[in-house]
């Protein structure tokens, strides 16, 4: 088979570059029929042999559609170029090859599983992707800004290097704060026994604390039994599940898990991100080989619809003008959530303008999967790859975009600067504060 | 010449297609217990959602947005299973040996149904050397499955017709035709039984998994 023809700019990522020079053929060897024979079985083996080369998945992808329709970016490719050589050649491949490996399934694949939707066979790219990246992430051949979260995970268990002191503190400041809008509002810390533990990603208190403020006043305009744990196992993001190192992923599943598990809630109620729920509910528990999470996860966009829906929350005065909402491929195409996103989005605003495709058919933002975590050296191309999803966005005509996700919300952030879209970005819970009626006995009292 | 490919290769033949499905098929089922979410994640009514919505055309969104494909793919896949099947000449090679026989297609209709075959072909070979994602993913390998599932079509409808040759292409034919049914399990035209299984996983893990569709 020809090599594909591959047309990039060149990158420098220091740890790539320097695994490059670093790695001996033998560990290449090694590593890859090691994951290949442990780790992989009848899924890896029925995908190879039935894939028929029809390139059909191709127009899946947001990649390909957005670089035109350049095939090195179609999703068969992606497995061409990586699994199907490594299996022909039993291993025995460069570490030239490894690199490139890393950068199609790290940084060139979102791991959004849409092109398993159009397979006519239901071949699952996304985890023969995955599979690449565990080789990978054995090898050491994960790119730089990736592989800084997972030791952070490693080291703190949370993704951004949060100490304990500055997670309190953070807490503590957003109740303050919570209060101002309504006075009685707590953020109860290490309350064992209540319904709800509430978890966040790690990037929450380091650049996004208002989030917290926000929910401690929904919780209590809610009138919900909830808690935060003031110890680690507070983050439910999770970057080892997506650069390959899943040992780690699984103690930071674990870690979350038996946190609530300690704390005896009911539930875990989870902020808007969407590989935090995969990570949680999929991913971690399928590793572990669990095949439900011991404690029910619940995503905000489901908790939001049960709120709104049950009139625990009323909404005052819908938000003005066409508003639009991504969906995120962890939660709507991976977890069916895409009725509900949009029942709370045409409760909160008057004028739902829905995106063409929608639901599950709809677009990646191009920042999951963990690559808009690969940072700047990838930026260029990841915002280039999602000229599309652009084009999706600006032919609703929002003044604001939601994304209940973390990821979307980055990446649709870069995506508006990228392509001068003029649109705001901001998190359902942001709209639900300005929406929602606070009643009046919650009200601050008139001096 | 006639008598060895259409006596013993022909016992030959069938036992490898029946005997090698049966092992590939076992063999799938045994790595896959390797791993242990596979069965977990099966559920038969998933399952079954996802096989209605992909063996009937038009069924989903992505076949409806590639009418040609749609057509052509269906077209030809029914023809090739259907023909054979119920081809007079084949069921009375089967009641002169086996003394069993069963409903024909009157052969004017298997015959345009052969062409229709060949037009898939040639349909999927046009693809295979002008769209560039598939340009890019075809090798020899895919060019041969071609060829293997084209020439019993090809050589039967010359045959049939009495075009030239004709003791000579019959037994081209049934060679071919055994060559195809022995292929089957051992090539990616094993897609035909696997179709099954990779359909259901796919189906089971979004809709039982992660409470989502797959069409
Ligand atoms: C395995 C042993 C096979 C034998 C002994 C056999 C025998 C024959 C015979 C005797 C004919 C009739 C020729 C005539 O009318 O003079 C025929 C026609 C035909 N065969 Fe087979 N065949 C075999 C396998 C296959 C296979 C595997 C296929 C395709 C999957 C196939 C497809 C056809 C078709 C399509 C025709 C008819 C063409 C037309 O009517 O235009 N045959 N075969
Ligand atoms: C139940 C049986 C079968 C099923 C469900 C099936 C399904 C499929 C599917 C889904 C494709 C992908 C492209 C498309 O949608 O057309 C395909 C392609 C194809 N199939 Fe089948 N198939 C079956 C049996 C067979 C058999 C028995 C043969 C030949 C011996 C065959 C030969 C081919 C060929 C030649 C292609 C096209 C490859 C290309 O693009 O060049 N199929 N099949
Ligand atoms: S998983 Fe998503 S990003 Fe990756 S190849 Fe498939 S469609 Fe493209
Ligand atoms: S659509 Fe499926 S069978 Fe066709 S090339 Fe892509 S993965 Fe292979």
């Amino acid at each position: 088979m020809k090599p594909t023809i591959v047309k990039r700019e060149p990158v420098v990522d220091e740890a790539m570059d320097q695994c490059e020079a670093r790695l001996t053929e033998e560990e290449i060897e090694k590593v890859i029929n090691e994951v290949i024979d442990k780790e992989t079985g009848g899924r890896l083996w029925t995908y190879i042999n039935t894939c028929i080369h029809c390139g059909l998945c191709a127009e899946a992808c947001h990649w390909y559609l957005s670089n035109d329709r350049d095939v090195s970016f179609a999703p068969v490719t992606k497995i061409k170029d990586t699994l199907w050589v490594m299996l022909e050649k039993k291993g025995k491949v460069d570490a030239a090859f490894i690199k490139r490996c890393s950068q199609i399934s790290h940084t060139e694949c979102n791991a959004c599983r849409r092109c398993g939707m159009y397979c006519p066979f239901g071949i699952d790219i996304a985890y023969m992707i995955l599979v690449v990246r565990r080789i990978c992430a054995k090898l050491g051949m994960v790119p730089l800004y990736l592989q800084d979260t997972v030791h952070s995970h490693a080291a703190t268990m949370n993704q951004m290097w949060v100490k304990p002191d500055e997670w309190i503190d953070t807490l503590q400041w957003q109740e303050e704060e919570a209060q101002g809008y309504v006075p009685s509002a707590r953020l109860p810390l290490e309350k064992e026994g209540a319904e709800i533990m509430y978890s966040v990603i790690g990037p929450e208190p380091k650049f996004l604390a208002q989030l917290l403020g926000n929910i401690t006043v929904i919780m209590k305009v809610a009138g919900l039994d909830w808690t935060m744990p003031a110890t680690a196992g507070w983050d439910n993001s999770n970057m080892a599940m997506y650069s390959g190192d899943f040992e780690i992923m699984a103690r930071v599943e674990r870690l979350h898990h038996e946190t609530a598990q300690r704390l005896k809630v009911k539930k875990i109620v989870m902020g808007e991100c969407g590989h935090a729920f995969r990570g949680a509910e999929y991913d971690g528990p399928t590793w572990m080989g669990w095949m439900k999470p011991p404690i029910p996860i619940v995503h905000a966009i489901a908790f939001y619809y049960d709120l709104i829906k049950s009139g625990r929350i009323k909404i005052a005065k819908k938000i003005e003008g066409p508003i639009t909402s991504q969906y995120p491929c962890n939660v709507i195409r991976n977890a069916g959530l895409g009725s509900k996103l949009r029942y709370i989005m045409s409760a909160v605003c008057e004028d739902f303008v829905d995106l063409i495709p929608n639901d599950r058919h709809a677009f990646c933002c191009n920042a999951g999967g963990g690559t808009i975590n690969c940072g700047p050296p990838w930026k260029k191309i990841r915002v280039q790859s999602a000229k599309l999803q652009s084009e999706n966005f600006k032919r609703t005509g929002a003044h604001t975009i939601v994304t209940p996700c973390h990821n979307c919300h980055s990446g649709v952030e870069d995506i508006v600067d990228g392509y001068k879209l003029g649109m705001h970005v901001k998190f359902f819970s942001e709209l639900l504060i300005e929406a929602m009626e606070i009643p009046e006995h919650l009200k601050p009292k008139e001096e | 010449m006639y008598e060895f490919v259409s006596g013993p290769l022909v016992w030959i033949a069938f036992i490898v297609f029946i005997g090698g499905s049966l092992y590939r098929i076992y063999n799938m089922l045994s790595i896959s217990k390797k791993e242990k979410v596979v069965f977990p994640h099966m559920s038969l009514k998933h399952s079954l959602a996802s096989l209605v919505h992909w063996v009937i055309p038009f069924n989903n969104q992505y076949m409806r947005k590639r009418p040609i494909f749609t057509i052509v793919s269906f077209a030809f896949h029914i023809c090739l299973l259907i023909a054979p099947i119920f081809l007079l000449a084949h069921v009375i090679l089967w009641d002169e040996s086996w003394n069993m026989s069963w409903w024909t297609i009157p052969e004017a209709v298997t015959d345009w149904m052969t062409i229709i075959v060949i037009i898939g072909c040639i349909f999927f070979l046009y693809r295979r050397l002008t769209d560039p994602v598939v340009k890019n993913v075809t090798d020899g390998s895919d060019y041969l499955l071609l060829a293997i599932t084209a020439l019993p079509f090809i050589t039967g409808f010359i045959a049939y017709h009495q075009l030239f040759a004709y003791n000579t292409i019959l037994i081209l034919h049934i060679l071919t035709g055994e060559i195809m049914l022995i292929a089957i399990p051992f090539t990616r035209l094993s897609h035909m039984l696997f179709f099954v299984f990779t359909r259901s996983y796919f189906g089971s893990e979004q809709g039982h998994v992660k409470n989502s569709k797959d069409w």
